[in-house]
Parts: structure tokens; sequence; C-alpha cells
């Protein structure tokens, strides 16, 4: 165990470590900060949608709900993210590089297949942001999560390419592991995100 | 492509130095090297060391306070007597609005931020602030953003519908035109500053500490900027989600505030205050952070009833959250709901009354040293006690009803934000210039400083309640002579200039002193907390050896109080690398050694970005589609800034232990 110790009136830290995970880390508390900022930028938005939805006759106000089929494929899909993105975390938390950059990449692939499905969501809305306030709201929601979803993924792809050709240091396995931190933000805060959007239209 | 550092090279760029002994040895001066800045232009700006940084950060807020300053004495002289015509309608809503945003996004907030960014490190006892390159790129962005803002108001696009902006009159159909969006993007700017800088004062505060430094033991000051932070952090996604709402609204026919279309034009009030009301408190608190480090260091002792200072300053952030409706009054939602704002906002007054009652007490059984930074918190409880009366009295709806819109609130709204935030502003310079620039300023200046901007400030507003129960209303460019409001305009003009006059003999004793001012040394006034046990001003790595905590006023008790324990205690850190930018972070409670983290050196990319950023930011006020292809630069940038050099990674590796 490497711990501080005390030589004459002297605290002699020099054999602390030079990196920690989690909470030990300053970056995972920044991260935890870009959380707590975005979990209440979409808290709002929610709450912006059944404040407009409160006073409204009919909700949607015109048209029809959202079809169900591709945001259910793609919740599957970040779903199943979850398992190399906790891989990864594992893998880099072992300072096992090779296995790293292995579910980095299978992540990557996954990433690449939900933003394309992304795309076949905002198709299947029934409705344009300037058809109306319910439109604004679900293409903001939309849009929100889809910022989320591109930053993060190019985050990722950077992140990924660094473990594969760059000069690598044992902080950098801290990276990887605060990344999976913020990818499960990301898919966790989809789940409430998703309700709203095809089924908070749907019940009355 | 870049490849893994050889072992060789991960030999040579092994450190040699490690910190410990004090001032004047070889390791002192090796961490002042390893601390500095870069001279020279790209130097200059690739600055990220916190203190100067934190310097321009003020430098920057306080020119905008004199730009907002400036605009506030056009009103009063165009208020001066009945139908002046200083200006037009049209440019008077300008200058309102112009006054009113600058003051509460490009100052009053951002000031105390700058502040914290110099004085937390100090205070916790730690060489930076957390991301010193997140701080540079946060400081440039809201630079970019004020510049814009007053670039639009020079080329007669300056935001005209008030600072908070009200849907209709700032949506499409009533605010043609670029203005509003200017005014709405500025929000985007700034608030993104401030999170970015609530961020690094949590992660400082939480992580940085010094060993032994328990919550129990920070500062105030800190406690009072980390509840701050952490306010910001919930605060402001209101007002830039309102904002983005409302820009998207204007450009790209979105109907979020439009009735027409299934909008709703209280949804941005409701947003607004959901962030504004608290942003009152992020003005607020701090002044009151000030206070509570200088009230101590005057009176000469600890200050009386530190958890129930900080206890209540956490109750008065989450208060803040439940108080937004009470500047709804005038709208038709529910009585039932009405009344419990109502509670609420009295409610609030039990914290305040809780930290006036401990600095009281403090004051009472002190010693108190009257020097300029005490008065200025003694008129803070002047006015803010008149300021907190007429907020009680606004706090009821009928009344509330009656006065609403007029110059009644303008009085309050300046009562409570000069006396509760203004004032200890100043009494916080007067305190810390010596600490900043290592030489005092002059008292006998300070004092009339001090005594022309108490005085002015309430023959300015003092008036404005009477003016505002005869029912002069707010935000109208002239009024006649048969409203007989006349003569109180005119002695609140008066009064304005002679508060002006008070600011501008602040800024005559600022440069004076900085030159000529007597030397301070580490602690002229005998101050406890850490940031007087530094030089003056301090050296670039602030401590050469990091301190260790045993007290909550540390410079006045090093150790514990008793016989001396055997064996010694610790009394600092030895042991981090010299020549290489390396920090102590410790655990979140109990600030107990944890982790060795190096920190990055200077670099021009935080500049770089927030260029971009600006870029990105200010195209996309004319064309939506700025948004995707002015992100590819940001993106590319950030990448350069994230991306390791090989020889960085070799001074790492050398260094590196595994958890
Ligand atoms: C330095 C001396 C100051 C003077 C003489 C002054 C004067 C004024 C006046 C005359 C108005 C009313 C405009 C109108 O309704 O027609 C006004 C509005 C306002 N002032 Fe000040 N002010 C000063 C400082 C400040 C400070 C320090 C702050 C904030 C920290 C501030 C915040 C505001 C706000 C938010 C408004 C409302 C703007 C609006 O209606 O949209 N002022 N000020
Ligand atoms: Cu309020």
């Amino acid at each position: 165990m490497t711990a501080a110790r005390v030589r004459g009136t002297a605290l002699d830290v020099s054999s602390l470590p030079t990196y920690g995970f989690s909470h030990r880390s300053i970056v995972w508390w920044a991260t935890l900060g870009m959380i707590a900022v975005e979990a209440t930028v979409f808290a709002l938005a929610i709450a912006t949608y059944f404040y407009l939805r409160s006073h409204a006759t009919t909700w949607p106000l015109a048209g029809k709900p959202p079809d169900l089929l591709w945001g259910t494929i793609n919740t599957l899909v970040m779903l199943g993210s979850l398992l190399p993105n906790h891989l990864a975390k594992k893998a880099a938390e072992k300072d096992n590089v090779s296995r790293a950059r292995l579910w980095m990449a299978v992540c990557l692939a996954m990433g690449l297949l939900f933003l394309v499905i992304r795309i076949f969501e905002f198709r299947s809305l029934n409705t344009g942001w300037d058809t109306d306030a319910y439109g604004s709201i679900v293409w903001t929601l939309l849009g929100l999560h889809t910022v989320h979803l591109v930053t993060d993924f190019y985050d990722s792809a950077v992140l990924t390419l660094l473990l594969f050709i760059g000069p690598l240091e044992g902080r950098h396995m801290q990276d990887v592991s605060e990344n999976a931190f913020y990818w499960y933000f990301v898919v966790a805060s989809w789940l409430p995100i998703y309700l709203v959007i095809y089924w908070a239209a749907r019940l009355h | 492509m870049k490849r893994q550092p050889s072992e060789q090279e991960i030999r040579d760029a092994a450190p040699r130095l490690r910190d410990g002994p004090g001032p004047g040895s070889p390791e002192a001066r090796a961490l002042d090297e390893t601390w500095s800045d870069a001279p020279g232009l790209i130097g200059w700006f690739s600055a990220i060391n916190h203190k100067t940084i934190a310097l321009r950060f003020v430098v920057a807020t306080m020119l905008f306070f004199g730009a907002g300053g400036i605009l506030a004495a056009l009103m009063r002289l165009q208020l001066a007597r009945p139908g002046n015509k200083l200006m037009g309608p049209d440019m008077y809503n300008q200058v309102f609005t112009m006054h009113g945003t600058t003051m509460m996004f490009l100052f009053a907030v951002p000031v105390m931020q700058a502040v914290a960014v110099y004085l937390v490190p100090l205070m916790v006892g730690t060489r930076s602030i957390a991301f010193p390159r997140l701080n540079a790129y946060a400081f440039w962005v809201f630079v970019f953003g004020g510049l814009m803002l007053y670039a639009a108001f020079f080329v007669n696009a300056g935001a005209d519908a008030g600072w908070f902006s009200y849907v209709p009159l700032a949506g499409p159909d009533f605010s043609p035109g670029k203005r509003v969006d200017f005014w709405a993007q500025m929000i985007t700017y700034t608030e993104l500053s401030a999170i970015v800088e609530a961020i690094v004062v949590i992660t400082t505060a939480l992580k940085l500490r010094a060993p032994g430094m328990t919550l129990n033991r920070m500062p105030l000051f800190v406690w009072a900027m980390l509840v701050t932070a952490f306010m910001i952090l919930f605060a402001m996604p209101a007002v830039m989600l309102a904002s983005t709402a409302l820009i998207m609204d204007r450009l790209v026919g979105t109907h979020f505030y439009n009735p027409a279309e299934g909008g709703d034009a209280l949804l941005w009030q409701h947003l607004f205050w959901f962030f504004g009301h608290p942003e009152v408190y992020l003005i607020f608190i701090p002044g009151l952070g000030f206070i509570s480090a200088i009230i101590p260091t005057f009176a000469r002792r600890p200050m009386f009833g530190y958890t129930a200072m900080v206890l209540s300053l956490i109750a008065t952030a989450f208060l803040a959250f439940g108080l937004w409706v009470h500047h709804m009054f005038a709208t038709n939602l529910p009585e039932l709901g009405k009344s419990f704002f109502t509670a609420a906002s009295m409610m609030i007054a039990i914290p305040t009354a809780t930290q006036i009652f401990c600095w009281l007490a403090t004051l009472w059984t002190g010693r108190l040293n009257f020097k300029t930074p005490l008065l200025f918190v003694l008129a803070f409880f002047f006015i803010l006690v008149l300021g907190g009366l007429t907020g009680i009295i606004l706090a009821a709806v009928p009344i509330n009803l009656q006065v609403h819109d007029s110059y009644f609130v303008v009085a309050h709204l300046h009562y409570v934000l000069i006396g509760g935030a203004v004032f200890p502003l100043f009494g916080a310079f007067y305190y810390w210039f010596p600490k900043f620039t290592g030489r005092m300023m002059s008292e006998r200046l300070g004092r009339w400083n001090f005594w022309l901007m108490f005085v002015g400030f309430n023959v300015a507003f003092f008036p404005m309640h009477l003016l505002g129960m005869q029912g002069m209303p707010r935000r109208v460019y002239t009024y006649q002579a048969e409203s007989g409001w006349g003569q109180m305009n005119f002695v609140s003009t008066a009064g304005a200039l002679v508060l002006a006059a008070g600011v501008l003999l602040f800024v005559i004793n600022a440069l004076r002193s900085w030159h000529a001012g007597a030397a301070a040394g580490n602690d002229p006034w005998g101050g406890g907390t850490l940031e007087w046990a530094a030089s003056s001003p301090p050296a670039p790595c602030n401590f050469h050896a990091l301190p260790v905590v045993h007290s909550r006023d540390p410079v006045w008790q090093p150790l514990p109080s008793g016989p001396p324990a055997q064996p010694p205690l610790p009394t600092h850190v030895m042991g981090l690398t010299a020549d290489e930018r390396q920090l102590l972070v410790t655990t979140v409670v109990d600030a107990r050694p944890d982790v060795l983290h190096t920190f990055p050196r200077p670099s021009i990319w935080p500049f770089a970005c927030a260029v971009a950023t600006t870029v990105l930011f200010t195209a996309s006020i004319f064309t939506a589609w700025a948004v995707v292809w002015g992100m590819v630069p940001v993106a590319i940038i950030l990448t350069l800034w994230f991306w390791p050099h090989r020889h960085e990674t070799a001074r790492h590796l050398a260094m590196e232990r595994k958890p």
C-alpha cells in the first residue's frame, strides 16, 4: 500500500500513485459536474414537455404520435452497448490495454449503429419542429439527446484512436474509465426521454 | 504518427527535484520556474496560472461594470428633468437593457467567480485551480461573449427587450431584427463560461485542499463559493434552455412561446425565473463569503458559529430554488400557489438572519479594527436591512400588485444587489488588494471612496422608493412635468453622480497604489486563512511547501492547542516533483493525501478554442447551419488540445506510479 509518511515535521507524499480511478480522479469530478448540468437540462426539457401538454386539449396537437419501431430498436441497441462499455471500463481499471482497445472498438461500432438508427427516429416522429409547439419540444428532446450521442461518439473515437496509435501512459486508462462513466449517463438519460417522446404521447 | 516514448527518453525525462525545502532553496526556485507562464505575446495568450487568469478576469468584469455604470449615468441624466431630450425611447430601451444585462451577466456573477479563481486555491492551500486550461478557456469565452454584445450595441443592434427579455415582446413578431438574437446568444456564452468555472471551483474545493483541511475546517469564503458553484450547475441550464428555445423560435420557426401554435408565453417566465431568482443568490452568497472572511480579521477573533454559518449557506441555496414564482405574482397563477411562494419567500429570512446574528456576535465580542474593508461591510448591514425590508413588502401579493413594474422595484433591486454584493465586493478589493499586488491601498482615499459611494448610493436610490409609490413606472424614457416627479428624479441623478465619483476614486486609488502603495508584507491585516501565509503577491506556485492544516484558522493556529504532540505533527508537505506541475489530490471529506496529479503546462489551445467557439456562436445568429460547420474547428482544436505529445508522455511515464 502506498501512503503518505511523516518525516520530522514534513508529510512525505512522494510514494502516492500518480493517478486513480473513480472519485479519486479530479477528472471524474468534472465529468460528474457535466452530468449534473446535462441531467438538469434534460429534466427541464421534460418539464417543458409536460407543461405544454397541460395547456393543450389534444396531445399531440395535430397528427399522430411517433412510430414506436425505430425508437424501441435504438433503446435496445443502446442498452446492449452497456456491455462492451462495462468491459472496456473493467479492462482499463485492470490496466489491460489490449482488451480496452477491443471493447472500445466494439462500443464505437454500436455507437455508429445507434447514430444511424437515430436518423430513422427523426423520420418517424410524425411532426416537424416548426409544425407546432408539440413538434418543437419533441424535436428538441430528441435533438438534445442526439447532441450527446454525437459528442460522446466523437470523444470515444478520439480516445480509441489514441489507444491504438498514441503515446500511452497509465493515466489514459483512467480516461477510458471516465469515458465509460459518461457513456452510462448518455444511455441512462435516454430511458426517460424515450418514455416521454414515444409513450407520453400515447397515454392519456 | 506518434510513437510510444523509448526507455531512454523516459529516463532522460525523469524529474530531479522534489519540493519540501522552503523559500530560497534550489527546489523553491525550480518551483517558481515550473509554475510560471511563458513570456512574450504567444505566452500571454497561453497563460493558465490561476492568478494571472483571475486578475485578467477581474479587470474584464470591472470594465464591464464601468460600461454598465456609464449606461446607468446616461439613464440618470436623461431622467434628471421632465421631457429631457438626451435620448429617445428606442435608445433608452437599448440602454436600460444593456445596463441590466451587463450588470447581471457580465459583472455581478462573473466577478465573484473571478475572485474565487484567485483565492480558492490559496485558501485551500494548493498551487493551482483544478483544470487551469479549462479555466483559461472559460475566461476567453466570457470576454468574447461580452465583446459581441457590445459590438452589436455599437452598430445599433443592442438588445432592447429588458434584461429578462419577456416574450412575446422578445419573440419574432414584436422584435424583428437581430437585437434579441445577440442577447440570447450572449446568454449562451456567459452561461457556458459560468458553468465551466463552477466545475473548476467545485473540484478545487473538494479535491485539492491541503492535508488536514477537513470540510469542517474549510474557510467560509470557500464554502460560499462552493455553494454558489453548485447553484450555478442547477440554475444556469434553465436560462440556457429558455434562451435557446427563444432563439429557435426566432430563427428556425419553432413555437415554444407562440400561443397560436400551442406554445405558451408564461413558459418563458417560468424557465427564466427558475434561473433568475437563484441568480440573485449567485450574486449575494459570494458577498456573504467576503463578509465572513473580512469580519473575523477585523474583529480579531475566529468566526462565531461556524457550523451554523455553513448550514445557513446551504439552506439558502435550497430555498432559493423554491422562490421563482414571486416574480410572477402579476400573472394569472392559482392563488394558493402564490400563497405558498409568499411563505417560502418569507422563510428565506431565517438563514439570512442566522448569519447576521453570527456576524454581529463576532463583531460584538471582537476587538474592532476600523479599516476601509470593515466600513464596506458595515454599510452592507445598513443597506441590506432596508433592501430586505422592501423585499418583505414585495413578497406580499397585494402590495406586489400595486408597485409591480414601478420604481419601487428598481429601488429594491439595487438595494439588494448593490448592498448585498457591490459593497462587500469593494470591501473585498480593499482587503485582498495587498495580496494581489503586494501593496496597500491608501486608507485616506479609501475612506473618501467609501463615504462618496455610501452617501451617493442612498441619495440615488432612496427617492426611487417614493417615486415608485407615487406611480412612476420603470423603463420609461421620460415623464411629464405635471407628474411632479421632477424634483426627486433630480436628487436621484445627483446621488448617482456622487456614487460615480466614489467609483472613480476607487479606480484612482487602485492604480496609484499598484505602483506606489506601501509594501504590504505577507499578512498586513493579521488574517487567519492560508492566503495570508503566502507572499504578496504570491509566488507562481503559491506555496513553496504545501501546508498541513490542524485548525480552522491555520495562520492563527498552525498546530492544535495543548502541549506539543510527540512525535511532532507535520506542518508541511514534501515530495512533490518540483520541476513538474505535480499536485496533491486529497479525499473529499477528510482531506487525506490520496493521489498525485500532474497538471498541464500553458497552452494556446484554450484561447484558440475560445475563438472557434466565438465563430460558432456568433455565426449561428445569422445561419442555423453554423451550428453544424462551426463544430468542425471546435472539434479539431479540442482534439489537438487533448492529444498528448510524446515528450509529455515520457515525462509522465518517468514519474508514474500505478494505483
Ligand atoms: C452604479 C450605479 C447604478 C445606477 C445609477 C443604476 C441605475 C439604474 C436605473 C436608473 C435603472 C432603471 C431603468 C429603468 O427602468 O428605466 C436600472 C435598472 C437596472 N439595474 Fe441598475 N444601476 C446601477 C448599478 C446596478 C448594479 C450594480 C446592478 C446589478 C448588479 C444593476 C442592475 C440593474 C437591473 C437588473 C436593472 C433592470 C433593467 C431592466 O429593467 O431590464 N444596476 N439601474
Ligand atoms: Cu426572486
